[in-house]
């Protein structure tokens, strides 16, 4: 490989807040010297919808893909064409994060039907005898830490045979009585969420308790709004039959890319799987 | 290494390194007194086998299937990343059956290694899901006998991932300068990662030393760095670690992964470890199985107690919240499984006792004695509480226990028959009194109480593994009358059905307890039961192994000789039995060492003045030990020294009755030697014999050795065998000939034989004798024998046997007999003469040179040289050394000097001339 193009974002963790500065090095590597006709850096911001194929139906989903909206798009001149000499060179840049007019920089989040996206891209124009070159480097804008101090809303739930829904036969179900109660129901999100389960009794032994974190999207489109929950994260909180009136920690680390606190309500569900089940 | 760079930060940075480290040395470095779990590791292993078939699941498989159908939803994205974690290697799935506990311990090595390359080889994601499938296997509980071990294993890969990653991000802290402000420093610790990380990458497990040098270099480095100057790098990657731990769908890998990566939380905040530790303790309350969360436990604490032993607090959570789970194990999905696998309960509760001996020993660590109290309070509430009262016991400190022992006997009565197995928790009891000495009051009813119970177990296993431990106690704090009780119920045990053969480790180890607490072996062999507990050992290897430890003892610690019959008796009966066992394939080394132990205790025999009763011992002792060649060589000094201790006795006047006596021992001797094998064991004993007779005044005895001795030099071989290898035996011919003629010369001739009969033989032998070619042995014992001659002729001789009359007085310096000496001697220089006459060949003048002078020196110093004859053989002798210019002139002046000095004694005159006609060779 002759030439070699690579971006360093300056932070480790790439993390950055709007109005901050986006700052780093291109680095040039080749063996040779290299002739080309001007480096460019490009910010791009895009938000990608995608309709669910439940809500709208399977041609629409295809076809009526929501175009991407644009958040941010702008780029630099680097290098006039030139030549770079052998050996490693580091063009430093700075990007400054703002947008135009009332647009916002919305939050770095991969989801099914939404995407927010941020990339840095570096391409190297050359001549007609060799291929231009390009680098892509994704980089997350999270937003601002909120300044106001967040009130915890502990939350106390109980689950019988009687307070689940979808089961059709409710009288061949054993009877079992778990108690619990989360922390908080609105979490900050770089905080886990914390939480204890009580089984207080239960007929049939316990096999697994596990604890499902689902996001809700929604997209507006031209029939109107499309609402999808899909499930981020399950995670086992109890496996076999726990001790009976012992409180089991609930705790779960939130996937930081796939949660998202502006876009999304969080919808915790907590499953018990019967020792028949599965 | 710091100290030697001369930078003031650099060394200011070193002093409050060390500064820090003995604030730390008082409460967060483990101590030595804690016994680490490296020497739990294989007792657990050697302990909790089986011989059922084993499986490894190192992929669920029903996973992949789930994923698909139950959240269709499910992006596709989540999807491939959960899969990614789950399986080993793309798409596959390993599930090995029918493994065997050898089949299943090589396979988890071999994931082991394939974890470490995969580190190596930089594939970070693979090495992690090795981690989580390992882990994965700890949830499952078939097989349950197995467990403890299956833990054992697996914590092993879970420590090496720890340890990599550890290493890891350390090195990511210190590749960029971000900890030492001096390069040249770092530059060289960075040289010095470098080395480690090949070390590694070649998987050659370092050599302990330099492991430990490393670890502690490490420790050095660990206390230089807060997480304020790890930079960003290291702690992305590091919180990356956590975040993709947290992500582990299953409970029992994320617990055991984040587990083994706590100590990586140093890198990330000072309270890290001390938030991190109790959430885990909490997380371990969601495992059901109570063996599989006890077990959770023990590795939490384990890792606690490396990284952060200060932290008390979530070691005692763990403990109180196992007590609150404690009713599980008497649950009923516990049963059930116990019943589908044929497990019961008595052979299901030990499998606790490693984990909990573990927890309960990093709490008891240092603890206060307020804590341990509270600790057994509260295990003393709970319902059949054998199982926490064994673990008690085997953790806390015997001092602790061996207090209360009381106390605990009676816990140990009241739990249920059904649980946990008395005998071990009497076992465990035992170990701590063997350790602490109970209360002085308590100790005779302690061992009634104990007895009881143990002397009441069927299974005669059982009983002999607490038998053996009680011994202990019962040797220390009790006479000979309880230990023979306790050996007589041990026979009672364990001879029906010839229980003992399974339990000859047992038995044996109860011998040693027993004979190092009485040394006194009067009181040893008066203990009844004693002599018949050794009739158990009927297997002839470890019968024979225990007849050596009890010699050993004796031979350490018996002060005083010995004629108690008792002993006598018993000691010739293990003798007797260390004897027979020698057979054609015993070891020289086995040999030797019983021949040692049986040599000591004859040694050790003695019957004062009963001097015919000693004689009769070795008698029966010769006969007893006849297999073994040193044995009897140590009989015959044995013998002669007795024969000696006779002579003193009777101040060299010997009555009928003793002269009777010393001939008895003398012909002991006489007919002993022969049966040996070492030709100069033979020759020197005949000698040494011979010499303890003429003592004795045994004449004709002594001629009889000494005969014997002459006839024996033709045998001699060529080469011998020492130590294994072949030496020629000429130097030793030579020296035991030297010998044998300083003894002739007080040997008076017979009556009935010619005049120097006894020389003469001799001097045959050694002209008969096959000699090297080559080598002027010959002429130089012909030369000592000329040295011998011209003692023989002085009137009085140089030394004499008290009370036998030599040659001396015999003939009174007779004429003839002179006559006859002075014909031996000018044949023996006739031969000497004929020698040197042959060497005049070219090679060997120098040789001619180096032995005329010797025999210029024995005539200069036994010959008398007025004699005209001899004065011209000595200036002949002079000339021949220097002809052919091979003399070392230095010794020819000096030789020359002495002669000069001798001459101006008063009687040495003609010494003058002598000199006068030696002249001196200049070398040109």
């Amino acid at each position: 490989m002759g030439t070699a193009l690579d971006i360093k974002v300056k932070r480790a963790n790439k993390v950055y807040h709007a109005g901050e500065m986006l700052s780093g090095v291109v680095v040039v590597s080749g063996k040779d010297s290299v002739q080309h006709q001007g480096v460019s850096l490009t910010v791009e911001g895009t938000v990608n919808l995608q309709l669910s194929a439940k809500s709208v139906g399977v041609f629409e989903a295809f076809y009526n893909s929501v175009k991407p909206i644009q958040i941010i798009n702008s780029t630099i001149e680097m290098v006039k064409p030139g030549k770079f000499p052998s050996g490693r060179t580091e063009i430093p840049f700075e990007f400054p994060l703002h947008v135009k007019g009332n647009r916002v920089l919305y939050e770095t989040y991969h989801g099914v039907f939404v995407n927010i996206q941020y990339t840095l891209r570096c391409d190297m124009r050359r001549s007609l005898l060799a291929k231009d070159l390009t680098k892509t480097c994704e980089f997350i804008v999270h937003s601002a830490p909120q300044k106001r101090k967040l009130t915890p809303s502990p939350v106390a739930f109980t689950v019988t045979p009687e307070t689940l829904q979808n089961v059709k036969e409710r009288a061949l179900l054993p009877k079992f009585l778990i108690r619990g109660h989360l922390n908080s129901t609105n979490c900050v999100i770089t905080q886990p969420l914390t939480g204890e389960l009580v089984v207080e009794s239960s007929e049939a032994a316990i096999k697994s308790i596990e604890l499902q974190l689902v996001r809700v999207e929604t997209c507006g489109c031209a029939e109107g709004y499309a609402r999808d929950a899909t499930e981020i994260q399950n995670i086992q909180i109890a496996d076999g039959d726990v001790c009976r009136g012992l409180s089991v920690p609930i705790y779960m680390v939130f996937p930081r890319l796939f949660t998202c606190p502006t876009l999304e309500t969080t919808n915790f569900k907590v499953g018990r799987q019967r020792g028949l089940g599965r | 290494m710091f100290a030697a760079s001369a930078d003031p930060a650099a060394l200011a940075a070193t002093t409050e390194n060390s500064r820090k480290k003995r604030d730390r040395d008082d409460n967060s470095i483990v101590g030595s007194d804690f016994e680490p779990w490296a020497s739990k590791r294989g007792e657990i292993l050697a302990r909790y086998t089986t011989t059922e078939k084993l499986s490894i699941n190192l992929f669920m498989g029903s996973e992949k299937g789930k994923a698909g159908t139950a959240i269709s939803a499910m992006s596709e994205k989540v999807r491939t990343r959960l899969e990614e974690l789950d399986d080993f290697e793309e798409g596959s799935q390993k599930e090995l059956l029918n493994l065997t506990q050898q089949d299943y311990v090589n396979r988890i090595e071999e994931l082991n290694q394939s974890l470490k390359d995969a580190w190596a080889s930089d594939q970070k994601v693979k090495a992690l899901k090795i981690v989580i499938q390992c882990s994965k296997l700890l949830s499952d509980t078939s097989v349950i006998q197995f467990y403890p071990s299956k833990f054992v294993l697996i914590t092993d890969i879970l420590d090496t991932f720890g340890k990599l990653v550890y290493e890891r991000i350390f090195s990511m802290c210190v590749d960029n300068h971000s900890i030492l402000p001096v390069p040249s420093a770092a530059e060289r610790k960075r040289a010095y990662l470098y080395k480690l990380e090949q070390a590694h990458s070649t998987f050659i497990p370092p050599p302990s030393a330099s492991s430990s040098g490393t670890s502690l270099e490490d420790e050095e480095m660990a206390y230089h760095f807060s997480p304020e100057n790890v930079n960003d790098t290291a702690k992305e990657t590091c919180l990356n670690w956590f975040f993709k731990i947290a992500s582990i769908r299953e409970l029992i890998p994320r617990f055991y992964v984040e587990a083994s990566i706590l100590k990586c939380n140093k890198f990330l905040s000072k309270t890290g470890i001390s938030e991190c530790l109790p959430r885990l303790t909490c997380m371990v309350r969601g495992i059901g199985d109570p063996l599989v969360s006890v077990y959770a436990r023990a590795y939490l604490c384990r890792v606690g107690m490396e990284v952060a032993p200060h932290l008390k607090e979530s070691l005692d959570k763990n403990f109180f919240d196992f007590l609150l789970t404690f009713k599980q194990i008497h649950g009923d999905t516990v049963q059930n499984q116990l019943v589908l696998q044929g497990v019961e309960l008595p052979s299901y509760l030990p499998l606790y006792s490693p984990a909990m001996d573990w927890i309960f020993q990093c709490i008891s660590y240092h603890a206060p004695e307020a804590l341990l109290t509270e600790m057994m309070e509260r295990c003393k509430k709970l319902a059949n509480n054998a199982l926490l009262l064994n673990s008690v016991m085997s953790a806390f400190r015997a001092e602790f226990i061996a207090t209360r022992s009381m106390d605990f006997i009676g816990m140990i009565k009241e739990c249920d028959e059904s649980g946990f197995p008395k005998h071990l928790l009497f076992r465990s009891l035992g170990l701590n009194l063997a350790l602490a000495n109970p209360p002085e009051s308590d100790r005779l009813q302690i061992l009634n109480e104990a007895w009881k119970v143990i002397t009441k177990l069927k299974n005669p296993q059982d009983y002999i593994n607490c038998a053996e431990v009680w011994v202990e106690y019962t040797c220390k704090h009790f006479t000979k009358r309880e230990v023979n009780t306790v050996l007589a119920d041990v026979i009672k045990h364990m001879t029906p059905d010839r229980a003992f053969e399974d339990s000859y480790p047992q038995l044996q180890s109860i011998i040693k307890k027993v004979i190092a607490h009485f040394h006194d072996f009067s009181v040893l062999f008066s203990v009844e039961k004693f002599l018949p507990f050794l009739d158990m050992f009927q297997k002839e290897s470890v019968r024979v192994e225990v007849c050596k430890c009890i010699m050993e003892v004796f031979i350490k610690h018996q002060q005083e000789p010995t004629k108690d019959p008792v002993i006598l008796n018993a000691l010739l009966h293990i003798c007797k039995t260390m004897h027979d066992s020698v057979n054609a394939l015993t070891l020289e080394d086995e040999k030797r060492m019983l021949a040692y132990l049986i040599n000591g205790f004859i040694k050790m025999v003695s019957f004062g003045r009963d001097f015919e009763q000693q004689l009769s011992f070795y008698v029966e002792a010769r006969s007893m030990f006849c297999n073994l060649e040193p044995v009897l060589v140590q009989l015959i000094h044995s013998v002669n020294r007795l024969a000696m201790e006779t002579r003193k006795v009777m101040k060299g006047n010997h009555s009928r009755k003793t002269a009777a006596f010393v001939r008895a021992c003398v012909a002991y001797c006489f007919i002993t030697i022969p049966s040996l094998v070492g030709i100069f064991t033979r020759l020197n004993l005949y000698l040494h014999s011979g010499q303890v007779a003429l003592a004795n005044q045994c004449l004709s005895q002594a001629d009889a050795f000494f005969k014997a001795a002459i006839s024996l030099v033709p045998e001699v071989p060529k080469m011998i065998n020492i130590d294994g290898k072949m030496r020629p035996s000429e130097s030793f011919l030579l020296e035991f000939l030297c010998n044998f003629f300083s003894t002739l010369l007080i040997v008076p001739d017979h009556p009935e034989h010619g005049v120097l009969f006894l020389v003469r033989e001799l001097l045959n032998v050694i002209q008969d004798y096959t000699w090297e070619d080559n080598s002027d042995e010959k002429i130089r014992i012909y030369t000592c024998v000329l040295h011998l001659l011209s003692a023989m002729s002085q009137e009085t001789y140089l030394y004499h046997v008290d009370k036998v009359d030599s040659n001396d007085s015999l003939y009174g310096g007779d004429s003839k007999f002179l006559a006859e000496n002075n014909k031996l001697c000018e044949t023996v220089m006739a031969q000497i003469l004929e020698h040197l006459k042959t060497l005049a060949k070219d090679e060997a003048l120098k040789r001619q040179s180096s032995l005329g002078l010797s025999f210029f020196n024995s005539i200069l110093a036994h010959g008398d040289l007025r004699s005209n004859r001899l004065n011209q053989l000595s200036v002949n002798l002079w000339h021949l050394a220097q002809r052919h210019g091979c003399a070392d002139t230095r010794t020819m002046v000096k030789t020359l000097e002495y002669i000069k000095k001798r001459s101006k004694h008063p009687d040495m005159g003609h010494l003058t001339e002598l000199a006068l006609r030696l002249p001196l060779q200049t070398r040109t």
